[in-house]
């Protein structure tokens, strides 16, 4: 097992700085995801700016506990939505998640996931997966609440 | 650390040789250094070879086959059950009950609890746990008083890892109907007072429901020096297969409860209006059991018996001592439960200042090391210690000295990685 595939520098990097950490305000939505077999727990602030159907992601504000991968999954992903278009970091999120889920095989594009491909090794090793989508998971979350609440 | 230790198992080489996984070569051609048997423990040749032996020679269903083969089957998982009624010591073999594993002896017994009878949990009786309880002696006990409107209430813990026992007088009261506790924490590695909770239980009339999942494994086991009214294992901790675990209960306890799970074997007549039932032990288990798991727990119980529980518990408290020594050498490690060996069973759950539990597994895995990350199913005693989970070493009859040390040489070496002082 290459320890060193699993926990790329940069990885280590944003673990020991994650960036866009703490919870702010302005948000619309608030989310609270964890992974139930380790216990890793994520509270996420999302906030939209722009007209409804043309949004882009104003701020993601988050307050992670968990692993290195875990912890630095979620400041790569603030780091890679924040200013984007909601469509456009939609599209960012189904690339990270198809390169978790690739088994190692997917060949990510820098110029989509740009730290997020540090995660590549990440695929390999099954019991981490879920550490990496957490914070994912929890932006998809609460991007879709805000977005049917303006539906509504 | 002074001296040789004393306590190991003689032929500690030899037993080793038991168990064909730990020559296991993993990834990189490393050793195999297994330190995760609070979790599941490894399984002697004996055990593989009874129950293959069984599949390959006597194997049909059990109680309702007519034919040689139907009575040798039949004859050997009953055989199984004299074999635990004998580990623990049980007044009768019909008292011993093959369930699936230990959550669901656990739930049979609170469910059944939950419906009309002589010790029906009524709304305003109480049902008192602890907080180092495995969750699945936890959720059993609050989906029941939930249902029954009835009051869940528990022991806490004090700050060295032992059930605080201060309020006793406040919490087992004439309303309590149950008191359900583990013998040893699997978290914290805790051996709790079994027989003094039970004496102060039974003064109220409370039914006492022990999870012994971490006790059976490594320490004498005997329901009537405990006075438990209901003890739960399972299999696959005690050297056993996977898919069965044990509940036992009082003879006359367990008569008064209703069937748990309908089905075939568990009946005595069955009209289309109504049926009648069987008596224990069949009474509790519905439909066909789990045949070759028991054959496999008879033959592991069997090995436990001839290495002697008692020879286990002091190798468990030599390794321990050695392997608490080993953290205390690790800058930054704390240790969650009690520190005194001779107060605790081989499970050691810590933390590293600076590390996640997730990394300290992963790293170690990397060099052949398994152990255990996260909450250990026991989030709530985590919460009391102020965290969310840790990384937990756990040993058994197998472990070696050399095996700690290689995981100190491993905690080390994580520190470093990861670049903790």
């Amino acid at each position: 097992m290459d320890l060193d595939s699993l926990y790329q520098e940069i990885i280590l990097d944003h673990y020991r700085s994650p960036h866009h950490a703490g919870l702010r305000e302005p948000f619309e939505a608030e989310v609270h995801h964890v992974n139930p077999t380790c216990g890793d727990e994520v509270t996420l602030r999302i906030h939209l700016e722009g007209e409804p159907g043309s949004e882009t992601v104003g701020d993601v504000s988050y307050d992670a506990e968990g692993c290195s991968i875990s912890q630095a999954a979620a400041s790569v992903m603030a780091d890679l939505v924040i200013g984007q278009p909601v469509s456009k970091a939609m599209e960012t999120h189904q690339a990270f998640v198809e390169l978790m889920h690739g088994r190692g095989k997917v060949e990510p594009d820098e110029q989509v996931l740009e730290d997020g491909i540090a995660f590549a090794g990440v695929a390999k090793f099954p019991a981490r997966i879920k550490c990496a989508l957490l914070s994912w998971m929890a932006f998809k979350d609460a991007t879709a609440q805000v977005v049917s609440k303006e539906d509504s | 650390m002074g001296g040789p230790l004393t306590g190991l198992l003689p032929g500690l080489e030899i037993i080793r040789k038991d168990f064909p996984i730990l020559e296991r070569r993993l990834s990189g051609d490393l050793p195999l250094v297994y330190l995760d048997s609070a979790n599941t423990s490894q399984k002697p040749q004996c055990v593989i070879d009874a129950m293959v032996d069984h599949l390959e020679r006597h194997n049909a269903n059990v109680a309702r086959a007519m034919h040689q083969l139907g009575a040798e089957s039949s004859a050997a998982f009953e055989d199984a059950r004299d074999k635990v009624a004998g580990f623990l010591n049980a007044p009768s073999r019909e008292e011993v009950i093959f369930t699936k594993n230990a959550s669901e002896a656990l739930n049979l017994v609170a469910n059944t609890m939950a419906w009309a009878g002589p010790l029906e949990v009524k709304a305003g009786d109480r049902v008192v746990i602890t907080e180092m309880e495995h969750h699945s002696n936890i959720v059993p006990w609050q989906l029941l008083t939930e249902r029954k409107g009835a009051e869940l209430r528990w022991f806490g813990l004090t700050d060295d890892g032992q059930l605080d026992l201060s309020n006793i007088d406040e919490l087992i009261t004439p309303r309590t109907k149950v008191v359900a506790v583990t013998w040893v924490s699997n978290m914290l590695g805790t051996i709790n007072p079994i027989a003094e909770i039970a004496r102060r239980a039974h003064e109220v009339g409370a039914v006492v429901v022990v999870d012994a999942s971490q006790a059976a494994p490594q320490l004498p086991v005997d329901v009537q020096a405990v006075d438990a009214d209901f003890l739960a294992f399972t299999g696959h901790k005690v050297t056993g297969p996977t898919g069965i675990g044990v509940l036992w209960g009082k003879g006359d306890l367990l008569r008064q409860l209703p069937p748990f799970l309908g089905g075939g074997e568990m009946i005595a007549t069955v009209s289309m209006e109504r049926s009648t039932y069987a008596d224990l032990p069949h009474r509790f288990e519905a439909g066909t059991p789990p045949i070759i798991e028991a054959v496999g727990l008879g033959a592991a119980v069997d090995y436990l018996i001839e290495i002697g529980l008692e020879n286990i518990h002091r190798h468990e408290q030599a390794i321990t001592g050695y392997l608490l020594d080993g953290l205390a050498t690790v800058g930054g490690v704390t240790v969650m439960g009690p520190t005194d060996p001779t107060q605790r069973g081989g499970a050691v759950s810590f933390e590293i200042a600076g590390v996640h539990p997730h990394d300290v597994a992963q790293t170690l895995d990397a060099r052949g090391i398994a152990v255990r990350a996260g909450h250990h199913c026991a989030k709530p005693a985590h919460k009391r210690y102020g965290v969310q989970s840790s990384t937990r070493a756990s040993s058994y009859l197998y472990t070696t000295p050399g095996e700690i040390d290689a995981l100190v040489e491993g905690l080390n070496y994580t520190k470093n990685y990861f670049k903790v002082a």
